[in-house]
């Protein structure tokens, strides 16, 4: 397998070709901040917009998760404009994002709270007031309950569902704001013909699907 | 190699086409062209069609009605064209069935064509001026709507009749990358908005080892303001279906789609007319004009989306999924439809390839400025005069397209209600122009003589987008314009990426709030951070251009958020929450009560020294006692604070209103 050396915050890394600079960090103990990726081998989805780098010779920071490593590339993954966008992404879902983490099922296995660790950043947004949806919590599935007003929209579920488990139970409802991941019409999940096989909810990074 | 008998094959059904096409010449007999494409419908050309044909059959003229698309006149319409032996074909603008009536009598019995109807001829004469004299015709240049209004769309015989699929018949002579080169010479860039050249993608597309190849029209045209794909599509739908048959030849693909929206129904069933008759004549399917070329094309109604203009939502939404965008690269000119190469056209790009090969590169790069060869279509919306499609070659200033072409600002005008007085004319001045749509900036006075080309609109904040032209005049608010545009992008963000999707909520509600009052000079600051923010990070360009009419009004008006922020004034005198009307007692007259009917809140009372004023608690703002007020009183004004307005005076006691 073909290798090649690039450089992820001042350190060496050896990476294989047509690795995306997203893996290639991660692998090698570098944390960069990511919601949306179902992993190396699906296709980026490129939803969360929070795994920005600045890359040498680029004029704007990129999306490390569809960046793919070249040789003798510079990466820097905390640069001030890189910074300014992945605050402002983290703040725009935080805003929409109610800070209830002590009630929350996912709290302490959030990834918005690995998220606010790593990066330093508050989990309460500093600039912008929050807009929390009230939708209704959906209750209605014997293993597990789905509360939309904790989704980030990251997609996972919903990639998982389609094109893992490939049951086609979840999929994105709506447009602009209030879009949600829903059944076909926003049935209640008990009504969807879902298999149960639980791994939207093994996938989810917050607390929007949990097991009951 | 297979020139001879294409071409063969291409005379022989010419020949076919020719016997059956009227012409504007009038030598085939007595011919009325009648625009019915959308707008002419709007503006009632349907009735307009059977009056004139009621009144032909009642004078017993024999003569032939053909229904053709629109030449982009919008706001004369309902528009004919009438083709009288001896008579230079004339267009008549501004018809109604009744003036279609006494049009026909006149100049059928009385030989007078009713010149005072007439926009002018279609072709040279000594009798009367042609149309190309007046100021909108003779700064146009005419060649992707060259055939619209003059042709019926849905006879393919006539668009062969002039000249039709020549274009194709030339492609078919030489080598596919012949005709890339010969894209590349003529310097078409993407019509649809992006600007990108045209050559470039069809070559890598040709490049890209994997098969089958495909080849899609985008003919999702979703900006608000922008019709010029709708017209091409209901005028010319064959020129379309030709540029994409020379598409696919050039880079190898054997299945085309065009991607219409469902709310253009009449250009669905056009188009869909056009590709039946187009497989019944073999210049669809297999064997094209008995060449080894094989061609088909499919239509795929989108279902409302505004995101599936864009190239990687329009794919998924193709391929029966939710229309997202996905991230770029891979382009889809590598992996695209089905995961295969795939190319994505506009429906201008398309319809420029035949015009370019049948009239040869050196023609169409003569015209245009440096960087930006040949035409572009724009679509005039909003406070203009002569609203709707020109075609102007690249680097006419926006002056001359508004001002020269447009007419300009038409005035408010005002009627009187004394006999023989009059109408009162309000002139009301130039503000701004929106270009691109939503995805566009709002572009101040100062900018107007910017020459008009893909690099240079980008320079002022804005982009060329699609082509759609809004123009705004001293009645529009600059915040409110952009808060319009920032809902629009708001509904219509596909929810995928934070940005787009959380971020144009939250400057949507501090644009509300500037515009209800309630904004702070904070604000500002925060609005110009979002904006940077949205339009660096978005996933794709939906997001990255839905901040640019905030960003070009901060630029060119600041000061209108300023008032609105630090007075509560609206200077523009638009938004609602910080304006009042009011009645000038000076102006007001006793005996006259036009304002008091007009008010469907009950709002307007008499004063005790019997004039009216406005009970600003009932009041819903709604404009109507301002239009009723007479001009020769003119005594409703809009007030700006609200704080200005002078204390009310008491009512009178004695009466009900």
């Amino acid at each position: 397998m073909e290798t090649l050396s690039l450089t992820i915050n001042g350190k060496e890394i050896v990476a294989e070709k047509g690795k995306k600079v997203l893996w290639a960090a991660l692998e090698n103990g570098i944390f960069i901040p990511h919601l949306c990726s179902a992993g190396e081998n699906s296709l980026p989805f490129g939803g969360c917009r929070l795994c920005f780098v600045e890359v040498e010779g680029k004029k704007e920071p990129v999306a490390s998760c569809t960046e793919e490593v070249t040789d003798g590339m510079i990466v820097n993954t905390r640069t001030a404009s890189v910074l300014r966008l992945v605050r402002m992404a983290f703040e725009l879902i935080m805003s929409r994002h109610p800070i209830i983490c002590r009630e929350c099922p996912a709290n302490k296995k959030c990834a918005l709270q690995d998220i606010s660790r790593e990066m330093g950043f508050k989990l309460k947004p500093k600039k912008l007031p929050q807009i929390l949806p009230d939708l209704p919590v959906d209750d209605s599935h014997s293993l597990f309950t789905y509360n939309p007003n904790l989704c980030v929209l990251c997609g996972l579920c919903v990639y998982i569902c389609n094109e893992i488990v490939k049951e086609a139970i979840l999929d994105f409802n709506f447009r602009g704001f209030i879009t949600k991941v829903g059944t076909f019409q926003n049935r209640p999940l008990a009504k969807a013909k879902c298999n149960s096989c639980l791994k939207c909810v093994e996938a989810c990074p917050v607390g929007a699907l949990s097991r009951k | 190699m297979m020139g001879k008998a294409v071409r063969e094959r291409f005379e022989e059904l010419k020949k076919n086409a020719l016997k059956d096409f009227p012409g504007m010449d009038g030598k085939k007999g007595i011919t009325i062209y009648v625009g019915t494409a959308t707008c002419g419908r709007s503006a009632g050309s349907l009735e307009v069609l059977s009056s004139f044909e009621d009144i032909l059959k009642t004078l017993n003229i024999e003569a032939r009605i053909v229904q053709v698309g629109c030449h982009g006149h919008c706001y004369a319409e309902p528009m004919a064209v009438v083709s009288k032996p001896g008579w230079p074909p004339i267009m008549y603008g501004y018809l109604t069935p009744n003036r279609a009536q006494i049009l026909i009598r006149r100049f059928f019995n009385e030989e007078d064509p009713a010149l005072e109807w007439a926009l002018g001829a279609m072709e040279e004469n000594d009798i009367v001026p042609t149309v190309y004299e007046t100021p909108r015709w003779s700064r146009e240049r005419r060649w992707l709507l060259k055939n619209c209004g003059c042709i019926d769309p849905e006879d393919i015989n006539h668009y062969i009749a002039v000249s039709g699929y020549e274009g194709l018949t030339c492609a078919l002579k030489i080598e596919p990358l012949e005709i890339i080169e010969e894209i590349k010479k003529a310097g078409l860039r993407g019509l649809g908005g992006a600007g990108f050249d045209t050559w470039k993608k069809w070559d890598i597309c040709r490049d890209a080892p994997e098969f089958p190849k495909y080849l899609i029209c985008n003919a999702d045209e979703g900006d608000p303001g922008a019709f010029m794909d709708r017209t091409i599509l209901e005028s010319d739908p064959h020129s379309i279906i030709e540029g994409m048959i020379i598409a696919g030849y050039a880079i190898g693909a054997e299945s085309g789609y065009i991607y219409v929206r469902k709310e253009y129904p009449q250009a669905v069933s056009v188009l869909t007319t056009a590709v039946y008759q187009a497989r019944e004549l073999g210049l669809l399917g297999k064997n094209i004009l008995d060449s080894k070329i094989s061609f088909d094309i499919k239509i795929n109604q989108g279902a409302g989306a505004f995101v599936c203009g864009e190239e990687t939502a329009l794919i998924a939404s193709i391929e029966g999924k939710r229309g997202m965008p996905n991230p770029r690269p891979p382009y889809p000119a590598n992996r695209g439809l089905w995961g295969k190469p795939t190319l994505i056209n506009n429906v201008k790009t398309l319809a420029s390839i035949p015009k370019i090969l049948v009239y040869g590169n050196e023609k169409v790069s003569s015209v245009g400025m440096e960087g930006c060869m040949g035409t572009a279509v724009f679509a005039l919306a909003g406070k203009i005069k002569n609203a709707g499609l020109v075609e102007i070659p690249f680097g006419t200033t926006l002056r001359e397209i508004i001002f020269d072409i447009g007419g300009g600002v038409p005035p408010i005008i005002k009627v009187s209600n004394v006999a023989g007085e009059l109408p009162k004319t309000i002139k009301k001045q130039f503000k701004a122009v929106q270009i691109g749509g939503p995805s566009g900036g709002c572009l101040p006075e100062s900018l107007l003589d910017t020459p008009v080309c893909f690099d240079t609109i980008v320079e002022t904040g804005a982009i060329m987008g699609s082509g759609g032209m809004v123009v705004l005049d001293e009645d529009n608010c600059a915040v409110e314009t952009a808060r319009y545009f920032l809902e629009f992008t708001q509904k219509e963000s596909c929810g995928k990426c934070t940005f787009c999707r959380i971020g144009t909520k939250h400057m949507l509600n501090i644009l509300a709030d500037i515009t209800q009052g309630a904004g702070i000079m904070e604000d500002l600051d925060l609005l110009e951070e979002l904006a940077e923010t949205v339009k660096q990070g978005s996933l794709c360009n939906l997001g990255k251009t839905a901040p640019n009419p905030i960003l070009t009004t901060l630029c060119y008006f600041r000061e209108e958020y300023e008032a609105h922020i630090l007075d509560k004034r609206c200077p523009s005198l638009e938004c609602k929450d910080l304006i009042a009307y009011y009645i000038i007692p000076e102006k007001c007259q006793r005996a006259c009560d036009a304002c008091v009917g007009s008010c469907p809140t009950e709002a307007i009372y008499t004063r005790r020294d019997r004039l009216k004023a406005i009970d600003q608690e009932k009041c819903v703002k709604c404009a109507n006692c301002m239009d009723a007020c007479p001009a020769q009183y003119d005594a409703v004004i809009k007030i700006s604070p609200i704080s200005q307005l002078p204390e009310s005076e008491p009512r009178d006691d004695n009466r009900s209103n």
